[in-house]
């Protein structure tokens, strides 16, 4: 009876959005009765989220209207834009850090974008390239972090090690090669630990869309699975890119360790 | 006149705008061995760093067999000069593994024998070399990278405090080995030590090296005879500041 009533609301568009404010509320309400004091903070990034989404929205129609490859290029700096400098910001402690992230997140998603194209998998056009490059630029901003973070905390934490390597006349490269292949591991592990336990747990973000969407489940999977080998290569592409790029920040041409202020003078 | 296998003209060396190393001028003969002692802070284990370009010296300060440290590839440069740190700083894997990472460097291979040689000149047992090094004492491990260092076949070895994390008995026997190393293969010694004992056991010259400077220099017999006034000799009684000043002239 109540699935029947329900049903008969037959809620659209902005009604729907209202309605699902009702999960915000019960939240809110957990909080409350809970003192986490989320409550505003919750209010706020509903807010934001809404606006956001939906300016991106109305872009997104404009952009897919007119058609033309200057918009891929343009909405995607933006992309990399805002995924630099979230990444250079968690990447604290790393010098130039957001150059660093900037350069890793453009390579990893060039690279990854390029294939897809070149490969005929995605066709150059705003309809494909623009979300599949969200999903590329998002998830290769957080592999950047996380190799960013890892390496300065190893660099810091095994300076012991490094240093007697350097003594004993290794280059920069081969004194943090350990410690940058586990800076590597520890950034894409997620990635492949997700990609080996999806559809198990929970059915992921892109065949959900689509299967609401109203096309088949084959099909949805379909685009699902190129969705996650997509992913494993861009983080290997924006990983590596990262620690490389990291690691020299952290070494000078005549392979020291930088102490930050320490100079030379006669 | 043979020159000096270290030598060190006028180095200055900033950190933060602030001079850690001010105009420091020493040498170190052939096959000599040569503490630097003080208080921490001093400079010690920078002075150190710059020779073997760890840290990097201004151009025309430090002289390796009269050569500009600066002027060399910095890589075999430290192939020829090789330091022994504070803690061994020993890499995953075995012994062997550990005194095999230098030449594997640059592409050499060191033979079982060659290893087990290394380790019975750094005074451990040889049937050890394939035991992992999480295995080993301090004292041990620290002779684990005396045979690592020498695996390069270094010319100088730096020791920085190579024995300030041993006992008493483990600190004697690092001592000797790197005597008997010394005279067996006439390396060039520079220690840094805070231990004025270590210095009188091992050093045929001392330099004191205060808030940057080297203040005082001599033989140990000269430096700390009964009632000798120098500032050494006040810092071994631990009557010397951070700034050089005796806080107490007994």
């Amino acid at each position: 009876m109540v699935h029947d009533l329900l049903s008969s609301l037959q809620l659209t568009g902005l009604e729907r959005i209202a309605a699902a404010f009702v999960l915000v509320l019960f939240a809110m309400l957990i909080s409350r009765i809970q003192h986490l004091d989320l409550e505003k903070h919750m209010l706020i990034a509903v807010a934001r989220a809404f606006v956001q989404l939906i300016a991106i929205g109305y872009a997104l129609d404009l952009v897919f209207a007119a058609d033309h490859p200057a918009y891929i290029l343009l909405i995607q700096t933006v992309m990399v834009a805002v995924a630099g400098l979230t990444s250079g910001r968690r990447g604290k402690g790393v010098p130039h850090a957001t150059a660093v992230a900037l350069i890793s997140i453009t390579t990893g998603a060039f690279f990854t974008l390029g294939l897809l194209v070149l490969l005929g998998i995605f066709s150059f056009t705003p309809r494909d390239i623009i979300p599949v490059g969200g999903m590329v630029i998002g998830n290769s901003m957080n592999v950047c972090s996380l190799v960013m973070g890892r390496l300065r905390d190893e660099i810091r934490s095994q300076k012991g090690p490094i240093e007697a390597a350097l003594a004993l006349g290794a280059s920069r490269r081969q004194a943090v090669m350990p410690h940058l292949r586990r800076a590597l591991q520890s950034g894409m592990t997620p990635v492949v630990d997700s990609t080996k336990t999806i559809g198990l747990v929970q059915l992921p973000g892109a065949m959900t869309g689509m299967i609401l969407a109203g096309a088949s489940p084959l099909q949805a999977v379909q685009l699902q699975i190129i969705v996650m080998y997509m992913l494993i290569g861009a983080a290997s592409y924006t990983g590596l890119t990262a620690a490389y790029l990291t690691y020299l920040q952290f070494f000078t041409t005549n392979h020291q360790l930088i102490d930050a202020g320490a100079q030379s003078a006669r | 006149m043979r020159r000096p296998v270290i030598e060190v003209k006028g180095l200055t060396l900033l950190r933060h705008e602030k001079a850690i190393l001010k105009d420091i001028s020493l040498h170190v003969e052939r096959a000599e061995s040569v503490c630097l002692i003080g208080p921490s802070g001093g400079g010690k284990s920078s002075l150190l760093r710059c020779i073997n370009r760890l840290l990097e010296p201004p151009a025309r300060t430090v002289f390796i067999d009269g050569v500009d440290s600066t002027a060399m590839e910095v890589l075999a440069l430290r192939r020829r000069v090789g330091m022994i740190l504070q803690t061994p700083a020993l890499f995953a894997g075995s012994i062997a593994d550990n005194v095999r990472y230098g030449p594997a460097l640059h592409g050499e291979t060191l033979s079982a024998e060659r290893v087990a040689e290394l380790l019975d000149r750094a005074g451990l047992n040889p049937v050890k070399s394939s035991d992992p090094v999480d295995t080993l004492s301090g004292g041990e491990g620290q002779r684990v990278a005396i045979a690592r260092a020498l695996a390069n076949e270094p010319e100088i070895l730096l020791l920085d405090e190579p024995t300030s994390a041993l006992d008493p008995a483990a600190t004697r026997h690092v001592e000797e080995t790197i005597n008997n190393l010394r005279i067996a293969l006439g390396l060039t010694v520079l220690w840094v030590s805070h231990d004025i004992q270590q210095a009188k056991r091992v050093a045929d010259r001392v330099y004191l090296l205060v808030d940057g400077q080297i203040v005082d220099e001599g033989t140990p017999a000269h430096l700390f005879r009964e009632g000798s006034a120098h500032l050494a000799a006040a810092f071994a009684r631990g009557w010397l500041g951070s700034d050089g000043t005796v806080i107490h002239s007994g």
